[in-house]
């Protein structure tokens, strides 16, 4: 064979990861002790977290190694494999690394928690979405069911005293009320998707496109409502908005001033997990992975493809509804074209991390990534004062690139 | 023109992990029928892709009419002068015949397609290999042999110096694989070279002039097929002795009725009608036909994945309702598809999560997976059949069809079945294979099981079935007990509507 491979025992290899994660970790304590200047901003910090990202990685590798089994080669070969495989996170160190030299403002904790904080809405959608594109589907409702979740419960939830309510004379609910109607109405438009996909067939991109334009019909009927008209909902209740808005952990000792994490990161991150959980270790999600990877041979085995179908659209409904709930506490308001697009944020950010439109395969930490990867690309390109409109070009072409790198995976010659 | 109209000399090919292709060679003489055998895996359609422009060799050289070439793409092949006939066909359903003939090359008259021409060029066509089909209906609506015929007719119009096919009787009756042959003929006599891939050794033996033999990658030699017989090349395959093709029958079938169908038909006319069958507890109960007698609609409606419109279906002396596949599963049926690709196999899931899918909720709490037990069924099920995978982790796809077979043995036997249906159990699958899947399913007779067998391989139905039923076109035309079952009588009951 090759001349210049070279086979290295999992375990063992897993200590270059932990080394590297030391080096690294080192550079950062000698960046933040001894050659500390303010335009490195919290890089030494930022350095430590990578640092910690490697050595838990090495560590968990080296604890994983019996159960993965094989060996790790290097050649140039695997080097390619390596760099395809991993193309769009190297890019996007690169373009992470270019912004700093731009910008090294960029090069700041509380930048990090931004880039957290507004994935985390659009994290909680791709979610969703990623059910129905693991079926081979897709849901273009996805959007206008968060703007409709959002209207729903930011109209029941103003303050007492605000001008223009929606419902004046109602008295104040409270808080988990309206977001209960808002998330079942979600749940119901999830399961007339199901249903039109399940019981007839039909393909979800013209079911749902169908229920796309009746989500927004209906929420604008709503939104149209007198006294309202078609005003955008303000005035929202302190305690809804503390739902998006709270920080956590945020302390100030001398000068250093921490603003704290958004409830929204680990909001989005407990629902990250719960449906890691649900797509690998139950039942209902083996079976989304069989239907998408084979639907007849699904059929055979005896899957109740009607009802992981119905289960699919209306589990997303449900986080499309949180999803728009915890949206416009964000935003504080709400209004019928909130949420518009949404979805196709979320599908592209789906496939950049790996989920195949042709369904059966995906990972919910490739989504993560995915979503990340948009988050860091347009708010680093705000940062150094990209404009919108080249901003919308890069993503596109990031979209083309990343699924063509992605399927050379697959296309053997 | 030299001796040969074509060399393919030391031709190597790897794939990440595989040597698929071990310095192999193949000369092949200007009209005449060269035979390329060889087990399931043992590189036949990795060579004829290499030569088609499919795949590109790592290594060795292809030689055509004396020049070295290098074959890039198909549409290279095909102005070579190679055409192919593929094992799957993929034909363009919503498009007529003639469309699916001249894709690519439709006769044109200025800016547009020319339809006239098209039919009439189709029609000469048509009528040069003697083939009655109607240039303008829907490939969709044809049946699967004479969609074979008519890819065999495509490739033909090509004029190709070689033509390759890969497996072209797999779907075909007897009278349709001797109307092929006559075609092979007449292509022989204008001096077109065949290179013929099949697995069925009588065919075999017939029409080719010279066989070549490959196994696991590698060339093993190049004989004329008067010095062959089936044993001689099966040992050359296999690299080993085969004595016996079916193991040793060693039980006798019970007499109590496990599986009663009484007067089943299906809502299409034209599907299985007034169906009667018993099946014996512990015996194999073949059903032979020809393609399209509907036995696979019929095993299918008893496991609920077509409609019935009348008839009962008894289980130990109880009526069973059978509506969808749960139904069948909880009563304790099973069956393995014929078509393991489409509907069998999740090429893209792990040996683990294939086995265990079919029997899912038996691993669970509240839905929730139990991975430990999971994994320890899916492993002792796949030990217990011999199953050979790296891990419990590998994708299916990376199987060979033997192994990915036993692994739909292992996902159907964790349902704890009484009755198995196998329907072309062994299609696809290797000589060495194929005997494995033979002894699986006397062990499973010996556990006190019965068996369903669908084979429309004549050995096969009389090498293993205890009784015989034989259909033709939708009806039971009767029952052979396994001394009264020969090739003769089984062939008359198969085509008793047959004119």
């Amino acid at each position: 064979m090759d001349k210049q491979e070279k086979v290295i025992p999992r375990g063992k290899f897993a200590y270059t990861y932990i080394i590297f994660g030391i080096i690294v970790g080192i550079i950062g304590t000698l960046l933040q002790t001894a050659f500390y200047v303010k335009t490195l901003y919290d890089l030494p910090k930022l350095l430590w977290i990578v640092a910690a990202v490697f050595v838990i990685y090495g560590i968990v590798q080296i604890i994983k190694a019996p159960s993965i089994g094989t060996d790790v080669v290097l050649s140039p070969k695997s080097a390619k494999e390596f760099l395809t495989n991993n193309a769009i996170m190297l890019a996007l160190m690169v373009l992470v690394i270019v912004i700093m030299f731009i910008e090294p403002r960029f090069m700041q904790i509380q930048v990090a928690l931004d880039i957290l904080t507004q994935s985390s809405v659009k994290l909680i959608v791709a979610l969703g979405i990623c059910f129905t594109l693991l079926i081979a589907g897709t849901d273009l409702s996805a959007g206008r069911m968060v703007g409709l979740a959002g209207v729903i419960a930011g109209s029941m939830l103003q303050t007492e005293t605000y001008a223009n309510r929606f419902f004046p004379g109602l008295p104040q609910l409270p808080l988990f009320v309206p977001i209960l109607i808002a998330i079942v109405v979600c749940l119901l438009f999830g399961t007339l998707n199901g249903f039109l996909v399940a019981k007839y067939d039909m393909h979800p991109f013209i079911a749902t496109l169908a229920v796309q334009v009746i989500v927004f019909g209906a929420c604008s009927l709503y939104f149209d409502l007198p006294p309202n008209n078609s005003q955008p909902i303000g005035g929202i209740r302190p305690d809804y908005q503390a739902l998006g808005q709270t920080k956590l952990f945020a302390f100030q000792i001398g000068t250093f001033r921490f603003d704290g994490i958004s409830v929204l990161v680990p909001i989005a991150m407990v629902i990250c997990a719960i449906i890691w959980f649900v797509l690998n270790k139950t039942v209902f999600g083996k079976n989304v992975y069989a239907i998408g990877g084979n639907r007849e041979a699904a059929v055979v085995s005896g899957v109740n493809v009607f009802a992981t179908i119905m289960g699919i659209f209306i589990l997303a409904g449900g986080l499309y509804g949180i999803a728009g709930v915890l949206e416009t506490a964000r935003v504080a308001g709400a209004g019928n074209q909130y949420g518009n697009g949404y979805e196709l944020d979320a599908i592209a950010a789906c496939v950049v991390g790996g989920v195949s439109l042709n369904g059966g395969i995906g990972k919910i930490g490739g989504i993560l990534s995915g979503v990340l990867i948009f988050t860091v690309i347009q708010y680093g390109l705000q940062f150094i004062n990209v404009s919108p409109m080249w901003q919308q070009i890069i993503k596109g072409v990031i979209i083309a690139v990343a699924v063509a790198i992605d399927l050379s995976k697959y296309r053997r010659k | 023109m030299g001796e040969y109209v074509l060399e393919m000399n030391g031709i190597t090919k790897i794939f990440p992990g595989v040597k698929a292709l071990d310095n192999v060679s193949l000369k092949v003489r200007p009209g005449s029928v060269h035979a390329l055998m060889g087990e399931n895996g043992a590189g036949k359609s990795t060579l004829m892709k290499c030569l088609f422009g499919i795949y590109q060799e790592d290594a060795g050289e292809i030689i055509l009419d004396g020049q070295t070439v290098k074959i890039t793409s198909s549409k290279q092949a095909l102005d070579l002068g190679i055409s192919m006939i593929h094992q799957e066909l993929h034909p363009i359903r919503y498009r007529p015949v003639m469309e699916n003939i001249w894709l690519g090359r439709f006769p044109m008259r200025g800016i547009a397609v020319d339809k006239k021409a098209m039919i009439r060029e189709t029609k000469k066509l048509f009528e040069e290999i003697d083939l009655n089909i109607n240039p303008e209906v829907l490939a969709g609506t044809l049946s699967a042999s004479n969609l074979q015929l008519v890819e065999i007719a495509k490739a033909v119009s090509y004029n190709s110096k070689i033509i390759i096919m890969d497996e072209p009787t797999s779907s075909l009756t007897d009278n349709e694989t001797e109307h092929l042959f006559k075609i092979i003929r007449q292509l022989q006599s204008k001096g077109c070279a065949i290179i013929y891939i099949s697995h069925k050794m009588e065919e075999i033996l017939k029409i080719a002039d010279e066989v070549t033999i490959m196994r696991d990658g590698q060339y093993v030699g190049t004989w004329p097929s008067t010095e062959l017989t089936t044993d001689l090349i099966i040992s050359r395959m296999v690299g080993r002795d085969l004595t016996n093709r079916f193991p040793q029958k060693d039980y006798t079938p019970g007499e109590e009725v496990v599986l009663r169908v009484k007067d089943l038909c299906s809502p299409l006319p034209k599907s299985f009608q007034h169906v009667n069958l018993e099946l014996h507890r512990g015996e194999i109960l073949g059903i032979g036909g020809l393609v399209g007698a509907q036995r696979t609609e019929l095993v299918e409606a008893i496991f609920g994945l077509r409609a019935i419109a009348s008839g009962t279906i008894e289980k130990d002396g109880k009526e069973i309702k059978i509506r969808k596949v749960a139904d069948a599963k909880k009563n304790g049926i099973a069956l393995l598809t014929e078509e393991r690709r489409a509907s069998g196999v999740f090429g893209i899931l792990s040996v683990l999560d294939n086995t265990v899918i079919a029997s899912q909720k038996d691993f669970a709490r509240n839905g929730v997976l139990m991975q430990g037990k999971r994994y320890k069924a899916a492993k002792e099920s796949n030990a217990q059949l011999n199953t050979k995978t790296p891990s419990m982790e590998t994708l299916m796809q990376n199987l060979s069809g033997g192994n990915q077979q036993k692994v739909l043995f292992a996902r159907w036997l964790l349902t704890h079945p009484d009755i198995l249906i196998l329907d072309e159990p062994t299609r696809g699958i290797d000589v060495g294979a194929k005997y494995e899947i033979y002894t699986i399913m006397q062990d499973l007779i010996h556990q006190g099981k019965s068996i369903i067998m669908i084979s429309s391989e004549m050995p096969e139905l009389l090498g293993m079935a205890d009784r015989v039923m034989v259909m033709c076109e939708g009806r039971v035309t009767g029952v052979l007990d396994r001394k009264e079952a020969d090739q003769i009588s089984v062939m008359r009951l198969a085509t008793k509507f047959v004119q």
